[in-house]
């Protein structure tokens, strides 16, 4: 283990998204709200950590897949530490794991809450909560990559631990050109959704923080009934379809704007996404007829809804913890599939679930006819007998944390609705859950421990799991 | 500019990190996926898993947009047909590895008819890399300049050397020999030196001089060996095959040594003036019947690095005069030289050599053209030559008022079939050769200016 070079790019990261914090800093200053201190804190630490890169910057600048995966993980735990002192300093937030949990959700863009009164927030505070989704939706590290145009050369090792999605594939040939890419598209559909949003009547303020959100895939509000407070079906559709477009996978706008519009319509994940979507939100739509008053209307909160959830946004223009059963039943099974690989979103990711889906086919057609030989493709190509096993280990990792968390926030004595989904909404990074924690509650109710897994689980959900398990293995700190 | 690399075997990897490291744009094209994840965790490149004979792969790869496509697999049709495909594709400029001997003699009529711009074969640019050591045995490795008028040589200098503890302008003193000591290596470092520079025991030196002038500094110092007149090549692969053609050409004894009863009739059929003895080269018994005792020089190029590495310690024991290995790992070929009494040759780079070389000439600017490119001390120092084409800002301005970037030194100019060594009064002229000796990677005479 390099453990020099692990705190050198630990501590740049911190600095940089440290200095982000100068934003919400005016912001609170042009507001007058008297909580400058709560930020000039923070920034100063972040600062410190990076002169101590500045002071001693490694000889050996060797780094390999382990060096890569735990500089990943820690430099997300370290922003989340960092990031809730605003809240702890300010007081406006009480208690330093709740801080923290608002801070991981923040970042991880789950959008959990365990705040009861959000209104009452400062302004600053609830910019900075939404600001954490921006930055975490497109990774952290790739947005310090941006910054600095480093030479090292084996930077692979952390794009791969941060980056979603089964393979990670490059735009151009160098990551700086192909984060550069990245965030161009990421930077140019947030503002157009603000203008959107704005064309819809909502405040500045209001609609960059929204499409924040929507960006980042998030899901923290500043009302406390979320999207609903709006109640525009204009604001509603528009966060709707945006939120689907931040879960498609950023290479197919990049193909959109390299005019390879044959490459997209051969993009299989792409295809089942929609599928699910549009097939979510029929089912929805006529179980929940009886509940609203026209058919228009309850179309488009199941819109909103599926879609959010299928993105693990997490926003909310209806409390879905009231629908009939079968509705529930599909938005816990959108929780578990997320978004597509490479884009913002959580969860287990299209392409894994329906690559999964073709090995479990052909698996029991084999059982039927042991001689037959199958091949797994996706997007034609077939797929290798170690990506494959890689998806399936994934599987059962998923499984294991989500059992090991639940018997964790089982001690809380929650009813068994919650304390399920609780887990699934974290490891997903969706936001809420079904029961105590749908739209119209929050995390307020479970215990300091409960909170922390929660927090971890977030964590193990956005780097998809192993950079966060690895942290928890000796053999990662043998030498 | 972008560069697309087919096939991600030794020499593919070495060029693209070479080209990594000097900040092109960089895709690699491999049918192995392990290849290709391998290549992409060690560098920051754009690896492609397919074939680069398959159009979708090579427009995936944007080779529209392409300046030099290098298809270097193991396969010569199959290379000379992505070359091909690539430059009707669009891409500028086509380099291909091809390595038959039925085709080296046709490489020309090859390079015309097929459209491929450069094609490289490693194993007779290795084979002319022996041949120039053999023939100059003092030095540890022979790089020429100028069309052979300038040569760079490296030396190892031993405690007991005359020149040891000595300041270079000492040396210029003492000698009064038109030499100039362009690069010393001491450990793991390399000195670009000044004349204040002190030379001590163990340490590399690297001069360039005329061929006349070198010969007569080695005497002068006493580095004096016996020229080559005997070889034993051991192993009978192609680059045995160029290299006995070129030994037996300039009058030197060639006895090849290989396993292989059926290449050896090959070359037997082909090289009726070698002797050709079948048998295993790292046999003891075998070197010793075939004469590892009176022969002048042995050469190992068996594919195994640790045999040929093992054979040439050995060889060195039975006092040997001359001992060439080939070693394919570059980490085992620092192993080998740091001992200073073995001259090594690794393929991989003396093709990576030929291939960067012409992407440079390719940057560089109309009014100097760079002609030759050398990389020395593990790739650390670059020596290079330029011919200065045109009248320009830097032509005719004594070199003392030109601002030069630190390490870099202009070792020699050829005028006129006359080699100078430049001073500070000394001038660039329209129509000279400069021989230039830096750590930084120059593509244009133009880059040494600060």
């Amino acid at each position: 283990m390099n453990y020099k070079m692990i705190i050198y790019s630990v501590c740049r990261i911190v600095m940089a998204v440290g200095a982000t914090m100068i934003i919400p800093l005016l912001l609170s200053i042009f507001y007058g709200e008297g909580i400058t201190l709560s930020y000039v804190i923070p920034i100063a630490v972040s600062l410190l950590f990076g002169a101590a890169v500045y002071i001693k910057p490694p000889k050996n600048k060797s780094m390999y897949a382990r060096e890569g995966s735990v500089i990943v993980a820690l430099a997300w735990i370290i922003i989340s530490l960092i990031g809730a002192l605003p809240f702890y300093i300010s007081r406006a937030i009480p208690g330093f794991v709740n801080c923290l949990f608002e801070t991981v959700s923040g970042f991880t863009t789950t959008g959990s809450s365990i705040l009861l009164d959000i209104e009452a927030m400062p302004k600053s505070l609830l910019f900075w909560r939404s600001f954490t989704h921006w930055l975490g939706g497109m990774g952290v590290l790739v947005f310090v990559m941006t910054i600095f145009s480093s030479k090292d050369t084996r930077t692979s090792y952390m794009m791969r631990a941060e980056m979603p999605g089964p393979m990670v594939g490059k735009l151009a040939s160098k990551w700086k050109f192909t984060v550069r890419i990245l965030y161009r598209i990421y930077i140019a559909l947030t503002v157009l959704e603000t203008i959107f949003l704005m064309l819809g009547g909502m405040p500045l303020f209001d609609s960059l923080v929204h499409a924040f959100g929507t960006a980042g895939t998030g899901g923290f509000g500043i009302k406390n009934s979320s999207v609903a407070f709006y109640d525009s079906a204009y604001i509603d559709y528009v966060i709707s379809i945006f939120m689907i477009l931040f879960g498609m996978n950023f290479t197919v706008f990049y193909l959109i704007l390299a005019r390879k519009l044959a490459l997209i319509k051969e993009n299989n994940e792409l295809k089942w996404y929609l599928v699910i979507i549009a097939a979510a939100t029929l089912i929805i739509t006529f179980n929940t007829l009886p509940i609203y008053k026209s058919f228009s209307e309850t179309f488009r909160h199941s819109f909103f809804q599926v879609s959010s959830i299928i993105t693990t946004t997490g926003y909310s223009t209806a409390d879905f913890t009231r629908w009939p059963m079968l509705s529930q039943i599909i938005l816990l099974m959108l929780m578990f599939i997320g978004g597509c690989a490479g884009s913002t979103g959580g969860g287990i990711k299209v392409i894994r679930i329906v690559i999964l889906a073709k090995i479990a086919g052909n698996s029991i057609k084999n059982s039927a006819s042991p001689r037959s030989v199958f091949s797994v493709k996706s997007d034609g190509k077939q797929l290798e007998a170690a990506v494959l096993k890689g998806i399936m280990t994934y599987l059962v990792i998923y499984m294991i944390v989500f059992a090991l968390s639940m018997i964790l926030v089982s001690l809380d004595n929650k009813d068994f609705t919650t304390t399920s989904t609780a887990v699934l909404t974290a490891i997903s990074n969706v936001g809420p859950g079904l029961g105590e924690i749908g739209p119209a509650g929050n995390f307020a109710g479970f215990s300091a421990l409960s909170k922390i897994v929660l927090s971890i689980d977030m964590l193990a959900g956005r780097l998809e799991l192993y950079p966060i398990l690895i942290l928890f293995s000796p053999h990662t700190w043998k030498r | 500019m972008n560069i697309v690399v087919v096939g991600g075997g030794k020499v593919g990897a070495k060029l693209v990190e070479d080209f990594n490291n000097e900040g092109y744009d960089v895709v690699l094209i491999d049918i192995k996926s392990a290849v290709c994840e391998k290549i992409q965790d060690e560098f920051d490149v754009m690896c492609i898993c397919g074939s680069g004979t398959d159009v979708e792969t090579l427009e995936a790869a944007r080779i529209q947009k392409t300046d030099l496509f290098i298809s270097v697999t193991d396969n010569d049709e199959f290379n000379a047909l992505c070359a091909v495909m690539a430059k009707k594709l669009g891409a500028e400029r086509c380099v291909a590895r091809v390595r038959n001997r039925e085709y080296s003699r046709q490489l020309d009529f090859m390079r015309v008819a097929l459209g491929i711009d450069l094609i490289v074969n490693p194993e007779y640019g290795t084979a002319g890399e022996i041949s120039r050591i053999l023939r100059f045995p003092e030095a540890i490795k022979t790089e020429t300049f100028a069309k052979g008028r300038i040569e760079l040589i490296e030396i190892s200098v031993d405690a007991e050397n005359a020149l040891c503890d000595k300041a270079i302008y000492e040396i210029y003193k003492r000698f009064k020999i038109k030499i100039l000591i362009c690069a010393v290596q001491r450990g793991g470092e390399v000195y670009i030196p000044n004349g204040d520079f002190i030379i001590r025991g163990g340490d590399k030196l690297h001069i360039t001089a005329s061929h006349h002038d070198i010969a007569l500094f080695m005497r002068e110092i006493g580095i004096i060996k016996k020229k080559v007149r005997t070889s034993i090549l051991i192993g009978g692969g192609r680059i045995s095959f160029y290299l006995a053609e070129l030994l037996l050409e300039s009058g030197i004894k060639v006895k090849i040594i290989e396993q292989n009863i059926d290449r050896c009739q090959e070359l037997a059929e082909y090289l009726p003036k070698a002797d050709i003895v079948c048998g295993d080269g790292s046999d003891r018994n075998v070197l010793e019947e075939e004469g590892i005792d009176s022969v002048d020089s042995i050469v190992t190029l068996t594919g195994i690095d640790e045999e040929n590495m093992i054979i040439s310690m050995y060889a060195g024991t039975r006092n040997v005069d001359k001992i060439v290995t080939k070693v394919n790992r570059v980490s085992f070929a620092g192993l080998m030289e740091s001992t200073g009494e073995y001259s090594i040759v690794t393929p991989k780079n003396i093709t990576a050599n030929i291939i960067m070389r012409y992407a440079r000439a390719m940057k560089s600017a109309a009014d100097t053209e760079m002609i030759t490119l050398y990389r020395i001390v593990n790739d650390k120092v670059e020596a290079m030559e330029f011919v200065v084409n045109k009248q320009s800002d830097f032509t005719s301005v004594p070199l003392s008022e030109m601002k030069i970037k630190k390490n870099v030194l202009i070792a020699a100019i050829a005028r006129r079939g006359k080699t100078i060594l430049p001073d500070g009064a000394s001038t660039l002229e329209v129509g000279d050769t400069v021989v230039v000796v830096t750590t930084h990677h120059l593509t244009s005479l133009r880059d040494i200016l600060a």
